[in-house]
């Protein structure tokens, strides 16, 4: 099969912002900002950059992995997972509802196919894509584990004993990125706990490290392209990843006040009036 | 009924070591972790035959729980091993989300368990890690009371489907139960048959157990003793069944009575045969440096609590 187009691939992502969008506002909670501003990276990576295997499979083996490490964007991942066809997208309608494979965060005991681990208590995503790649230096299986994290999520310990550990075990496997929006739920992340230099920081864990336009669907691919020649060579590869939280909807956009709030009606409206329905609604 | 008595001490976690090392010759998907702790969790012949299936975490507790998990996703079965304080406590949420809740197949390996590991003191004396991981749900809590249970617990969880909480301790302790016996998850041990009064133990308590039966048993008191090794899923028939007949209990564990395996026997008997029940355990305190023996009688632990209590509840049958 031929990989989609940039062009395709902004059509896609135009239809996964208007599930994310209406899937937020159908039960008035979820997170719709960060997903927004992680669209263009998903559907480039389950519908250009990653080799996947269908039905899913849990072990995962011979086909590349994501992981989502912070798990409160998942209306973003249900949806390129339906879209990519893990399930049908009329199951999305079900998110966040009693008796539903789709939980609020990410989770495995309901089945929900492509969701190999738990994740929304944040930090654990990285440890846990850190196994999955010395899984498959085990297998001898040559596919690549990609995890994506939030920049807010760095705030956490664990994120940097991952990183510690990636390098001295020399996982060059795996390729992270970090969604570097600014933002937090309390405020700007230079306000709630300043990164600083987080590129150095990176570098100084021993990872190589390549910047990308999050929202800039040529650069996501040429970012990803990139990354994927870097593995191999004994380090760690991390894609610090620029991205403007609530991309694609003008007034969701360069704020945390949409990091966990559900449009109304109105709103809702007014989104869907700026995002192209291409693949047709769920 | 076999009457115990032992040639030999030796600690629990060589048996886990010991367990791991038959494992990784026997199963090729068994991998191992350890953050900075080889030599206390006996790992190091494991890691002598497997090099390439032993992964050095470091002290980063947190990342090795996300690692194990991680590892399942391709097939492996891995096991972790540090102190038990930082098997659960530290890591609480990373065992509640990457392993328990996604049921991921990790063996947490605990040594260092409870009082008897004695000078270092309470900051590493864990007396809440059963009760912790047994409140997980999908989660398997055991604790072998003897080298030999141990490295048999440790061979039966990787034919286990799921995650487990194994815990061991640091002492040299008598080993009395056959080296040739089955571990069966889940199915409790009638050790000494009797009438009179049950004890229900766990871990370092069986022994204890077992020498309270013989001085119980020259008074002509009749004790039955049970060897409780899997907490959950606890057998509830065999807790029953016993209490049936002998009409009271006493728990017995190296643990605080809050949450450990007392409260589940309580739990049972309320719910299915009420009873009287005397809970031989640590009374909502931490512990302090001092001997293992100094401590387990401090902490009112020993054989000559699980006397006392057997006494009480039998008077209140």
């Amino acid at each position: 099969m031929d990989k989609p187009s940039i062009e395709e691939l902004e059509r896609i992502a135009s239809q996964v912002r208007r599930d994310i969008v209406r899937m937020v506002h159908a039960v008035n909670s979820g997170h719709p900002g960060g997903s927004l501003g992680c669209t263009d990276f998903l559907t480039a990576l389950y519908f250009n950059i990653m080799e996947i295997k269908k039905p899913f499979d849990m072990n995962g083996k011979d086909e590349d992995l994501f992981f989502l490490s912070n798990g409160h964007i998942s209306p973003v991942w249900y949806s390129v997972l339906a879209r990519s066809g893990y399930f049908e997208v009329s199951e999305l309608a079900t998110f966040r509802k009693l008796n539903s494979r789709v939980q609020g965060h990410p989770a495995t005991e309901e089945g929900l196919p492509g969701i190999r681990v738990a994740s929304g208590s944040l930090g654990q995503g990285l440890s846990v894509a850190c196994g999955a790649a010395q899984a498959k230096k085990l297998n001898g299986d040559k596919h690549k584990v990609f995890v994506l994290m939030g920049d807010g999520e760095l705030d956490e310990g664990q994120v940097w004993e991952a990183a510690m550990y990636a390098a001295h075990h020399k996982i060059d496997n795996i390729i992270a990125t970090v969604d570097l929006n600014g933002q937090q739920i309390d405020g700007p992340t230079a306000k709630v706990m300043d990164l600083k230099d987080v590129k150095a920081k990176w570098q100084a864990f021993g990872w190589d490290v390549i910047e990308s336009d999050g929202n800039d669907m040529k650069s996501v691919i040429n970012a990803m392209k990139l990354a994927k020649s870097l593995s191999g060579k004994g380090k760690p590869v991390i894609n610090l990843m620029k991205t403007e939280m609530g991309a694609g909807v003008d007034f969701m956009m360069g704020s945390h006040k949409w990091h966990g709030v559900a449009p109304n009606d109105e709103q809702l409206a007014n989104a869907l009036s700026q995002l192209e329905e291409t693949l047709g609604d769920y | 009924m076999t009457k115990y008595t032992y040639t030999k001490t030796q600690d629990t976690r060589s048996g886990f070591g010991d367990g791991l090392l038959e494992l990784g010759r026997t199963n090729p998907n068994v991998v191992a972790l350890c953050a900075d702790l080889v030599g206390s969790l006996k790992m190091q012949d494991f890691i002598n035959e497997f090099p390439e299936r032993f992964f050095q975490v470091g002290i980063a507790e947190a990342n090795m729980m996300g690692l194990a998990a991680g590892m399942t996703i391709g097939g492996k079965i891995p096991f972790t091993g540090t102190f038990a304080n930082f098997s659960t406590g530290r890591v609480y949420d990373q065992i509640r989300q990457s392993i328990a809740y996604s049921e991921k197949n990790v063996k947490i390996c605990a040594s260092h368990a409870g009082l008897t590991l004695g000078e270092d003191g309470a900051t590493h004396q864990i007396l809440e890690d059963i009760g912790m991981m047994k409140m997980l749900p999908h989660m398997t809590v055991i604790n072998p009371c003897d080298y030999n249970q141990t490295k048999a617990a440790t061979i039966a969880i990787a034919a286990h489907e799921g995650p487990v909480y194994l815990r061991f301790g640091r002492p040299k302790v008598p080993i009395f139960t056959p080296a040739d016996q089955k571990f069966e998850i889940g199915k409790a041990l009638k050790l000494i048959e009797g009438t009179d009064v049950t004890i229900f133990a766990t871990g370092h308590l069986v022994w204890e157990a077992i020498v309270a039966e013989a001085e119980l048993a020259k008074e002509g008191i009749s004790v039955e003793v049970i060897n409780i090794h899997t907490i959950k899923p606890l057998d509830v028939e065999a807790i029953l069944e016993s209490v049936r007949k002998t009409g009271c209990a006493v728990s017995a564990e190296e643990h605080q009575m809050n949450g450990g395996l007392g409260d589940s026997v309580a739990q049972t008997l309320a719910l299915h045969h009420p009873a009287p029940l005397e809970m031989v355990a640590v009374n909502d305190s931490f512990g302090e440096s001092g001997t293992p023996e100094e401590l387990m009688t401090k902490y009112g632990i020993d054989a000559a609590h699980i006397i006392k209590a057997a006494k009480k509840v039998m008077k209140r049958k």
